[in-house]
């Protein structure tokens, strides 16, 4: 039932209309270049009418906070109460209180059971709106709506897309650790609509998203097997990808979907391989006794990162798509692994081992400005929102019965948990699902 | 011989004129005070007073031993481990009927793709000896379940170091 509905509100949200005022420059604007930012002020008004219209305001409000680049005023402090969202507010009493911008909003039921959602931008010290949109979709997508006006909002204000209405996929565990139970599950972004997508008793891990957002591609031990494999969301549908003679392992899409590319392992080697889903057939990229591992192509699909242990410990390497040029890019103390390319293309992540510790971070994909966001007792597994700003990866304290997951602004602030209802790792972070 | 069927207390003597075994049933008996949680035998009463009928896998796991151990990052057989893995190739031998599965492991120091990789080059390298023991290689499968099936849990090196390890299972999985 839930695969069979997952996907099927993309095409009922098809319908944004822009909301007609003269069209102005932005004022407000948010540098989030610079590091620590400061939050911006921001009033977001209860949409009309009733509770279902202040629920969105509520998520649209957390998704803004939780990013970090806006701080969401208390509504008790708000002077005036908005009755009619189409109106132009009193400016005035929004600056007194500080709010630098406004969202006003709307909820209407359709003839036909649609929902309605509208809300408008406002520019309170330049007494302007800065955008306005509505949305049609099914009553049960409401949050979906509120994610999407979020993006607007934050695109409008910072310049940049916004990540908010995404999923993510994961590993989700529960259980002893001598006898992990382990499923994947798809949830949105802020945690909420969490939902197991396999159910059985193999093991599986590191699930990754298909561009199109439809499929899923990760390991299963299914049958003492271990294995690649390809799920159709839409349907359920599990194939093995490829007739490998050994355990496949670390598997990732390629940018255009058309292929999958993951490690086989043989004797005591791995190398890298990738599949053409269309013809099936298969290309081998590495040729060394070493393990070569955790493959992820850069967004144009030119060339892919890897880790390999073939100069002793594992680094990083950049090979062309064809495999061929193969370079070590990482040169720090420790052992690096685990790299993900950037979606915008500037930067690769990773996690690094060094003095017993784990760590997240990123560098430039030709090894230079290294940066570490985070470093603990274990940090692993980095994932990219879909606008290159923000990494989801996960954690497990000493002690901790488990992992956990959470997210890092590229600055290295605003780390936040994402709450999951049992341990989770192995987070893959979708594409925006419009 | 005569260890499969010893007593109790002649087995306590055996291990007590062997060092390396006596350290390790040492790190055993410690971790298990530590971590009530894994499934080692963690006692010596445990340890010694099973009496297993010979040629079954209570035999093999208590009086020749499942398990083998590897340093940090390491698949080379260590000395300790390669005792157990002759005694292993000499009880398959002699009880020819068994195909075995070995399971490689590796500790949670680790990501979860290289440990993947890690456990399979474990396995194959423990395959590989006891094939080199006189082992035919078609009745020896291996598969790695990386650090996803620990059996000791807490967060130190006493655990870590049990974690690493690849575990001969007779008439194992998949088979």
């Amino acid at each position: 039932m839930l695969k069979r509905n997952l996907f099927r509100f993309l095409v009922a949200l098809a319908a944004v209309v822009t909301l007609s005022t003269s069209p102005v420059s932005a004022r407000v604007e948010l540098n989030i270049n610079k590091g620590n930012v400061e939050p911006m002020p921001i009033a977001v008004s209860d949409f009309l009418q009733g509770e279902l219209g202040r629920k969105i305001s509520d998520v649209v409000a957390a998704d803004l906070k939780r990013s970090g680049l806006f701080a969401p005023i208390d509504r008790a402090a708000f002077i005036e109460k908005i009755s009619n969202p189409d109106a132009a507010p009193r400016f005035e009493d929004w600056k007194v209180i500080n709010a630098q911008a406004l969202v006003t909003g709307r909820v209407t039921q359709e003839g036909d059971g649609r929902l309605k959602a509208e809300f408008r931008l406002w520019d309170t010290f330049a007494n302007e709106q800065m955008t306005g949109q509505q949305f049609f979709t099914q009553p049960e997508n409401w949050r979906r709506v509120a994610h999407i006006i979020a993006d607007a909002i934050y695109e409008q204000i910072t310049g940049e897309k916004g990540y908010f209405d995404t999923r993510i996929v994961y590993v989700a565990e529960s259980g002893p650790k001598t006898a992990r139970k382990r499923q994947l599950a798809i949830m949105d972004q802020d945690g909420f609509n969490a939902r197991a997508v396999t159910n059985s008793n193999d093991i599986v891990l590191t699930p990754r998203f298909s561009p199109n957002k439809q499929e899923i591609t990760y390991m299963s031990f299914e049958g003492n097997e271990p294995r690649v494999y390809l799920l159709q969301l839409e349907t359920g549908q599990r194939e093995v990808v490829g007739n490998f003679p050994g355990m496949t392992f670390a598997p990732r899409f390629s940018p255009d979907g058309q292929r999958v590319i993951m490690s086989l392992q043989q004797e005591g080697n791995a190398n890298i391989y990738t599949m053409d889903l269309r013809s099936r057939t298969t290309t081998r990229l590495t040729s060394t006794a070493a393990i070569d591992t955790s493959p992820s192509y850069s967004p144009d699909g030119s060339q892919i990162v890897f880790e390999s242990d073939r100069g002793g410990r594992q680094q990083l390497y950049v090979m062309s798509a064809s495999g061929g040029g193969q370079n070590r890019i990482s040169f720090g103390d420790g052992s690096y692994s685990t790299p993900v390319w950037s979606p915008r293309g500037d930067l690769i992540a990773f996690t690094k081992q060094s003095g017993g510790k784990f760590s997240i971070g990123v560098m430039k994909p030709d090894g230079s400005g290294e940066r570490i966001l985070t470093t603990g007792f274990h940090n692993e597994g980095p994932t990219w929102a879909p606008n290159g700003r923000v990494l989801m990866f996960f954690r497990q304290n000493a002690g901790a019965g488990g992992p956990q997951l959470y997210s890092i602004d590229l600055t290295g602030y605003n780390e936040q948990l994402i709450a999951t209802q049992g341990f989770a790792s192995d987070p893959a972070w979708s594409p925006l699902l419009e | 011989m005569s260890r499969i069927h010893a007593k109790a207390e002649g087995r306590m003597q055996t291990l007590a004129r062997n060092p390396v075994m006596v350290a390790l049933f040492m790190t055993l008996a410690i971790a298990g005070c530590a971590s009530k949680k894994n499934n080692l035998p963690n006692s010596a009463g445990e340890l010694g007073l099973n009496a297993a009928t010979p040629g079954s896998a209570q035999d093999f796991t208590v009086n020749v031993g499942d398990r083998i151990f590897f340093d940090t990052d390491s698949t080379s057989i260590r000395a300790d481990a390669q005792a157990t893995l002759d005694k292993q190739a000499q009880w398959l031998q002699r009880y020819p009927n068994y195909a075995i599965t070995i399971e490689g492991h590796a500790d949670e120091r680790g990501t979860r793709e290289y440990n993947l990789a890690l456990g399979a080059r474990r396995a194959a390298a423990t395959r590989d000896y006891l094939a080199s023991r006189g082992i035919p290689a078609g009745k020896m499968k291996t598969i790695s379940y990386g650090k996803e099936k620990p059996v000791a849990v807490c967060d130190d090196i006493s655990c870590w170091s049990q974690n690493r390890r690849a575990v001969t299972v007779l008439g194992g999985a998949g088979m």
